[in-house]
């Protein structure tokens, strides 16, 4: 056999491919000789941190996966859950950190174009998305120039492609300020009975290649995205590949259309480190080997090597094995939609990964190796030291009207219209509650009253303080937000994003995370069925705030019960619902503290998992049975903030009663867990309400009527009144004019 | 908020695969049936996104799902409306429209234009008449140099046509826009023709105008009045799911059907 091996490995190369000493070996020992170039750029492909979770594996697997309704579980390109009558959502969220601080606009770009592909991989027509974005300081010179080319380029690619935007989160943090993240979700809608997977069936079967053709763009991209930054960043930009939404639309169009043929037998798009991983995947899954034949694979430049072709991470690609009687059909589709269909290899029985490029074989890997064998670590790490809880009488001290005015109109608590306006938020007609409340969420079509809520959380702030409580609060907000439009939470995605795991701190900080997600999936049987894990988010050796993103999905029967969060008329009793009777009581980690008087100091508030469940399903049924005529859940800024959210939403006003003898900055801007805000259409004095009331008396869930809703401003007990004018103002404000400035 | 429409909630029988062949002959008898339904069809090129959008809105409102016309098909079934729906066709890697206008496709909506058959575009089906000379003037990129998806308020301005006959002259209404090239623009002349020939069909108002379009121009007619053209989507404000209905009548009076 003569290898083309003209390239010398060396020590120096072997570490240029982000391979460490005792990964080499186990390369050296896995194949018995020395790797070709090509093999070394294949193993450097699936064995980075991006492709091999080699750091999170073994924590991964305490996650809880599974549930009545999950029909497919992390492993493949999306999750796939049950939501009744022969119909699921295909979901999954995905980082596009690294690309998206390089070359913000085709880095987010790409971020989405990636998560719609693995969603409609698997024969779903996506039909939400999501982003999560996290940028540095306002203050820093970056940030601007960032948020601008990531939601250009978020909503380049998403607006053409043609799937709204329903949901996302934007947040400002100088703990970015080296590393921003882009955190890409997509759902789809598929029949039970039409789910396609990545396992290869069949030996001798023609794998082919679709959409559109490889270039020299992205390569290495993948092992970039396992590494931190230095001051070389800008060397880094030829790694981050370029989008093609037009393309992309038509291979969703031409993939579902294939797929309705019969001719599919497995497919995997092309994603990070494109063909060597979608082929060794597919081969892997299935238990066979396969062999391409890179003369074959549709180009967009002459002279590419092999190396370069196997890892390209060009857009819009796909492998399929295709049933060969149906060939002609598959080309025929391929075709219409001006799209490369090319036969560039087939399935074998020995278990070898072959590549053969101008005659000769430039790759001759076991299949299963590549990827069983990757390695896996038990990363050493270190019990987080939880700061100490913030002393009872520490609250310092501030009007509460300006201080609900300076948050209400502060980075962190103002509105998003100008990043979600740039989005489109209706395209496919179902949109029922577009971005600014609680959870997007959308009709489902081919029903006649269904829905899904979508949301995505996370309080950065909480998982550095105490990352196992701050990763029970992601779940349990994202669970929350689902629950305060009237869906049932159904099945989560997550998105854990941390500096380098190499340093056991950072380690420690994932570990514990991942025990606060498990915990909080298991008790409010949630479980988790895809994800992403994003690391060496570093710069200089500067972490950024551990970020474990959840992105939830639930399910309204009926979407014409889903509630908004503005008020909705005047006259109506205001219930806070859940949480301590003295309403707010928990001020370390806030934003009030943060933003107000620049402390970070204190624990965050911890989430008891057992009140949370029981206070959301009293919520849920609440909003079911229509006395609920609008709901928020309570998050950052505490009461005051959520009662100022509703106002400005619904354009009214309402006058709140402070509860007496207990400090009213703590009432309205603690952080405490597990509460809601709920205004009804039941009259106060009324036996309805007494029914409601007894009822949660014997749940053990406070339910207090603190205000009504009505008038211009808003009435924080003996506080000064905020206009609902002023509040809007200031809330509207800061974006554009932060963008403008 | 207008009252749900409870026989427009659930599923429109929309084709998911584009037909390459038109059942002529079965539009040909509808064509001599007495009181037959108002036929439509909608153009789709490569790159359009809102197509489905629009053929729930005809199916949803007419009654009748559209004929779907790849842009590849050789011929336009016989129907009284022809329209193009939004999206990005061919990417708009070109000026928005440019690439579909030139299709030959849009010969034959060129020859049905002038033979009466009533032509409407919506956003991207708006960009590529002008590009192919259907309507005049152009459409520039936002004032704001961003895409921009909100609801904004319009004024019909004529309503001596069969478009806009369903809405009250002067009546405001509210419709969704989505676009990052909207800002129309055409020279003093073309301007007074448009204006002066009551050729201005709907206009941004009440200081909701997102892109920067002169005279707030938000909709125009062709000479004739039977070719229109608006960024706007009206498809997307139908029933009681979108928040509201008042794209309705616009799609109502084309398919003779009450709003």
């Amino acid at each position: 056999m003569t290898l083309r091996n003209d390239i010398e490995i060396t020590p120096q190369l072997v570490a240029d491919h982000g391979l460490k000493a005792d990964e080499y070996q186990k390369i050296l020992d896995l194949i018995g000789r020395e790797p070709t170039y090509t093999e070394l750029g294949i193993f450097s492909a699936m064995w980075n941190e991006h492709c091999s979770y080699k750091s999170s594996k073994k924590w991964l697997r305490t996650l809880p996966t599974t549930g009545p309704r999950v029909i497919q579980g992390p492993g493949e390109n999306a999750g796939v859950v049950d939501i009744g009558d022969g119909q699921a959502v295909v979901f999954k969220m995905e980082s596009h950190n690294h690309p998206s601080f390089i070359e913000p606009y085709q880095g987010a770009a790409t971020g989405v174009g990636g998560i719609l592909r693995d969603v409609f991989t698997m024969g779903a027509r996506p039909v939400a998305a999501m982003n999560a974005l996290r940028f540095g300081a306002p203050e820093h010179e970056k940030t601007r120039h960032l948020v601008h080319g990531v939601v250009a380029g978020v909503g380049g690619y998403g607006n053409s492609f043609g799937v709204p935007t329903v949901a996302g989160e934007v947040e400002f943090d100088a703990r970015y300020n080296g590393n921003n993240l882009v955190n890409a979700f997509a759902a789809g809608l598929a029949d039970t009975d039409k789910i396609f997977y990545s396992k290869a069936e069949g030996v001798g079967l023609p794998v082919v290649y679709l959409g559109a053709k490889t270039g020299r763009d992205g390569v290495g991209g993948a092992t970039m995205a396992s590494a931190e930054f230095g001051d070389d960043i800008e060397e880094k930009r030829p790694t981050v590949q370029v989008g093609d939404p037009f393309t992309e639309k038509r291979l969703l169009e031409a993939c579902l259309e294939l797929m309705a043929t019969g001719a599919v037998i497995a497919i995997q798009d092309m994603g990070a480190a494109g063909l060597t991983c979608s082929a060794v995947e597919m081969g892997a899954k299935g238990d066979l080997g396969i062999e391409l034949n890179l003369d074959k694979v549709p180009v967009r430049e002459e002279h590419m090597t092999a190396y370069e072709m196997m890892l390209s991470e060009s857009q819009e690609r796909m492998l399929m094995v295709l049933h060969p009687e149906k060939e002609p059909e598959a080309r025929a589709v391929f075709e219409k939609w001006e799209l490369d269909f090319a036969t560039v290899g087939k399935t074998t029985d020995d278990l070898r990964f072959r590549v053969l490029w101008k005659g000769e074989e430039v790759a001759n890997l076991p299949i299963k190796g590549l990827g069983d064998e990757a390695p896996e670590y038990d990363r050493p790490w270190v019990e987080p030291k939880i700061p100490a809880a913030l002393a009872a009488d520490d609250v310092p001290q501030m009007d509460v009207a300006d201080a609900l005015l300076k948050l209400i109109g502060g980075h962190q608590c103002s509105s998003r219209r100008w990043v979600y306006e740039q989005y489109d938020t209706m395209i496919q007609g179902n949109s029922v509650q577009r971005p600014g409340g609680d959870a997007g969420v959308i009709r489902v079509l081919g029903h006649d009253s269904k829905g899904l809520a979508f949301t995505s959380d996370v309080n950065p702030r909480y998982c550095e303080a105490n990352p196992y409580e701050g990763g029970k609060q992601a779940v349990a907000e994202c669970w929350r937000n689902l629950t305060a439009t009237g869906a049932e939470p159904l099945a989560a995605t997550d998105n854990l994003n941390f500096g380098n795991p190499e340093r056991p701190e950072i380690m420690g900080q994932l570990v514990k995370a991942v025990g606060g997600i498990g915990e909080a999936c298991r008790a409010l049987d949630f479980p988790i069925v895809s994800g992403n894990v994003s690391l060496y988010n570093e710069t200089n050796g500067q972490g950024i705030l551990p970020t474990p993103t959840i992105g939830g999905v639930g399910l309204l029967p009926d979407w014409q019960k889903s509630v908004r969060i503005g008020f909705a008329a005047a006259n109506q009793p205001i219930l806070l619902v859940g949480g301590p009777a003295l309403r707010g009581t928990h001020l370390g980690q806030s934003i009030y503290l943060r933003d107000l008087f620049d402390r970070r100091d204190g624990d965050a508030p911890h989430v008891d998992l057992a009140a949370e469940r029981k206070t959301g399903d009293f919520v849920r049924k609440l909003i079911r049975s229509g006395v609920v005529t609008a709901c928020h859940d309570l998050s950052d800024g505490g009461l005051g903030v959520a009662l100022a959210e509703m106002a400005i939403a619904g354009g009214l006003g309402a006058t709140v009663v402070d509860v007496e003898g207990h400090d009213p900055l703590l009432q309205y801007f603690g952080e405490d867990q597990g509460r809601y805000l709920l205004t009804l259409n039941l009259d106060p004095q009324g036996d309805e309400i007494a029914a409601l009331w007894a009822e949660a008396k014997a749940l053990g869930i406070e339910a207090p009527w603190i205000g009504t809703t009505g008038g211009t401003d808003l009435v924080l007990g003996k506080a000064k009144p905020v206009s609902v004018a002023a509040l809007t103002t200031a809330h509207e404000g800061w974006f554009p004019n932060y963008m403008s400035a | 908020m207008v009252a749900p429409l409870s026989q427009s909630r659930g599923e429109f029988p929309c084709p998911l695969a584009f037909s390459s062949k038109t059942d002529h002959k079965a539009s040909h008898q509808l064509r001599h049936s007495k009181d037959r339904p108002m036929k439509a069809a909608v153009i789709v090129f490569p790159g359009l996104n809102r197509d489905r959008d629009m053929i729930a809105a005809l199916t949803k409102i007419g009654g009748v799902a559209p004929a779907v016309v790849w842009h590849q098909d050789a011929d336009i079934p016989d129907v009284d409306l022809i329209v193009i729906p939004g999206g990005f066709s061919y990417g708009d890697y070109l000026r928005c429209g440019a690439i579909a206008a030139r299709s030959p496709m849009m010969d034959k909506v060129r020859e049905r234009a002038a033979k009466g058959t009533k032509v409407l575009g919506v956003c991207n089906g708006f960009q590529i008449l002008i590009e192919a000379g259907l309507l005049p003037g152009a459409l520039m990129r936002n004032t704001s140099l961003k895409f921009v998806c909100r609801e904004v308020k319009l004024e019909v301005t004529n309503t001596d046509n069969a478009f806009t006959s369903g809405y009250a002259k002067g009546q405001i209404i509210r419709c969704p826009v989505a676009h990052h090239d909207g800002n129309y623009f055409a020279d003093a002349e073309t301007l007074a023709a448009l204006e002066g020939d009551g050729r201005v069909a709907f206009r941004y108002a009440e200081g909701t105008n997102p892109n920067g379009s002169i005279n707030n121009i938000a909709g125009i007619l062709n000479a004739e009045k039977n070719v229109l053209g608006l960024m706007p989507h009206p498809e997307n404000l139908i029933e009681s799911a979108h928040g509201g209905v008042d794209g309705r009548a616009l799609f109502a009076a084309l398919l003779d059907k009450a709003a």
